[in-house]
């Protein structure tokens, strides 16, 4: 279920570093408790995000969720397909629907996140 | 600290559990929000059949030779009017014109009335209803005894027919009859909170998770779906009803809420009347008016609405419209520029997102 190259917050963001950029998503847990995600609000590229502060927002039907950057750094890139296609997030949140790529400016920022295996429990106990 | 009182349930909550709903703290009580996503769900009510838990809401009985005398008293609109087995929707207020609560008034005979309330007001409604009780009348809390199942949508009525011996097609909009489904005795009412078509049954508790088995076995064909709290607001913001603690509260009166059509001053005293004729003769300064998100970004409940860069007013509800494909809402502004078509923005997050306002209900369905 969940990739084990990827790293995952308590937040319930995952994180997969590839030479010292990382690709931020939202965990399969995150859709499913969101449910049908209508809207999603990410930062521009050029931006730069801080490890755990609000980077973005997730909407679904119901409610809004705040996405915390996982690690710091310079966005990359942005994935386009979640302005006109949101609900890509409820349908393949590890692959299609990642939401930036961070130039991270510390590869420490990971250190500290949780393993698939780790995240796994964690989302089941919640 | 005290510890959070434990929340209440519905006769269906180990129903919604085995059916793996998503429950949530609703007011108090333990209810689900979704089964298989709101948008899923809100699709079958407005094209074919769903099924709603709607336990939670509560019923007061008002017995006695002057019942119609009390009814007459604490609500708005006139329920002297009403024939024996027809309902309508009317307001309970206080003396300076706010809502206690918006309710359903069935007329069961000359000296007994149904009320059907809001689930986070019911002991609120029965005190004030109580208070209020000059007339001898005996009133009766009645929540505990009644579960109700909401069945909404086009097939609600064949889904329904399956199960009853009651003749559903001659029950006009509004109106209600006392009969079986699967057996058990229920009070069979054609009204809803969806702005379709469709049916909500009083039946006791015991009754209700055989019930629902047996309406969800019946709607199979029609491809019916278990929906939730989520679905309903959809559905309810699209068909601009109103909701309890958003468009409606305490400080907020049937003009502003744009309710005037429950209200009848002609019909003599009742509670909270001097003030709205009051305000009828003042002016109101603030109204309720649709709008339409036209800038990404979705306003939702209690957003800041703005004009000409200033705070005018507040989003009471506001969301995705599944039907119609575009973010609502409903929002109150003054009276002196709220005309239709006006641009406005709402404060999405410190930003503001334009926004137009636009006629309502934003949905009507094809008679």
């Amino acid at each position: 279920m969940y990739p084990t190259n990827f790293r995952y917050t308590k937040e319930h963001e995952w994180v997969n570093v590839e030479a010292g950029t990382g690709t931020i998503g939202i965990t399969d847990h995150a859709q499913k408790e969101l449910g049908d995600i209508v809207y999603v609000d990410l930062p521009k590229v050029g931006a730069t995000t801080e490890k755990g502060k609000v980077m973005g927002s997730v909407e679904s039907v119901k409610a809004v969720s705040d996405i915390y950057s996982p690690v710091s750094g310079e966005v990359v890139a942005v994935n386009d397909l979640l302005t006109a296609s949101p609900e890509k997030l409820n349908e393949d949140p590890h692959g299609a629907a990642w939401l930036v790529k961070i130039k991270m400016s510390s590869p420490d920022d990971v250190a500290d996140l949780m393993s698939a295996q780790d995240y796994e429990k964690y989302a089941g106990e919640e | 600290m005290t510890q959070p009182a434990p929340l209440r349930t519905t006769p269906l909550n180990a129903t919604h559990r085995r059916m793996g709903a998503k429950m949530v703290d609703f007011g108090g009580w333990d209810m689900p929000v979704s089964y298989s996503g709101v948008i899923d769900e809100h699709n079958a009510v407005r094209n074919n059949v769903g099924l709603f838990d709607v336990s939670h809401m509560g019923e007061i009985e008002v017995r006695g030779p002057e019942a119609l005398k009390l009814v007459d008293y604490v609500a708005t609109n006139a329920a002297a009017k009403l024939k024996i087995g027809q309902a309508h929707y009317s307001g309970l207020l206080y003396e300076h014109g706010g809502f206690v609560d918006d309710i359903l008034v069935h007329k069961v005979a000359d000296d007994h009335f149904f009320l059907c309330v809001n689930a986070s007001n019911q002991d609120k409604d029965y005190e004030h209803i109580a208070a209020h009780n000059r007339f001898n009348c005996t009133v009766e809390n009645a929540g505990d005894r009644y579960a109700q199942i909401a069945v909404q949508g086009p097939r609600a009525l064949e889904t329904l027919q399956k199960l009853t011996p009651v003749e559903l097609a001659p029950i006009r909009y509004y109106w209600f009859t006392d009969g079986t489904v699967s057996g058990a005795k229920a009070r069979i009412a054609r009204t809803g909170y969806t702005g379709e078509d469709g049916f909500e049954i009083y039946v006791a508790p015991a009754d209700a998770p055989r019930l629902w088995d047996e309406l969800l076995a019946a709607g199979a064909e029609f491809g019916i779906k278990p929906a939730g709290l989520g679905a309903r607001n959809t559905l309810r913001l699209e068909a601009k009803m109103a909701l309890y603690g958003h468009e409606i509260h305490s400080t907020i009166t049937p003009w502003e809420a744009d309710l005037a059509w429950i209200v009848k001053l002609d019909k003599g005293d009742f509670i909270g009347r001097d003030a709205l004729v009051k305000q009828k003769e003042q002016g109101i300064t603030r109204k309720l008016i649709g709008f339409e998100m036209q800038a990404r970004g979705i306003g939702r409940d209690g957003y800041e609405v703005y004009l000409n860069g200033e705070a005018a007013g507040w989003v009471t509800s506001g969301g995705p419209a599944p039907t119609l494909n575009k973010n609502i809402g409903l929002c109150y502004l003054p009276v002196d520029r709220c005309e239709i078509g006006r641009t406005i923005h709402v404060m999405v997050r410190n930003q503001p997102v334009e926004a137009v306002t636009v006629p309502t209900p934003f949905y009507k369905r094809a008679k």
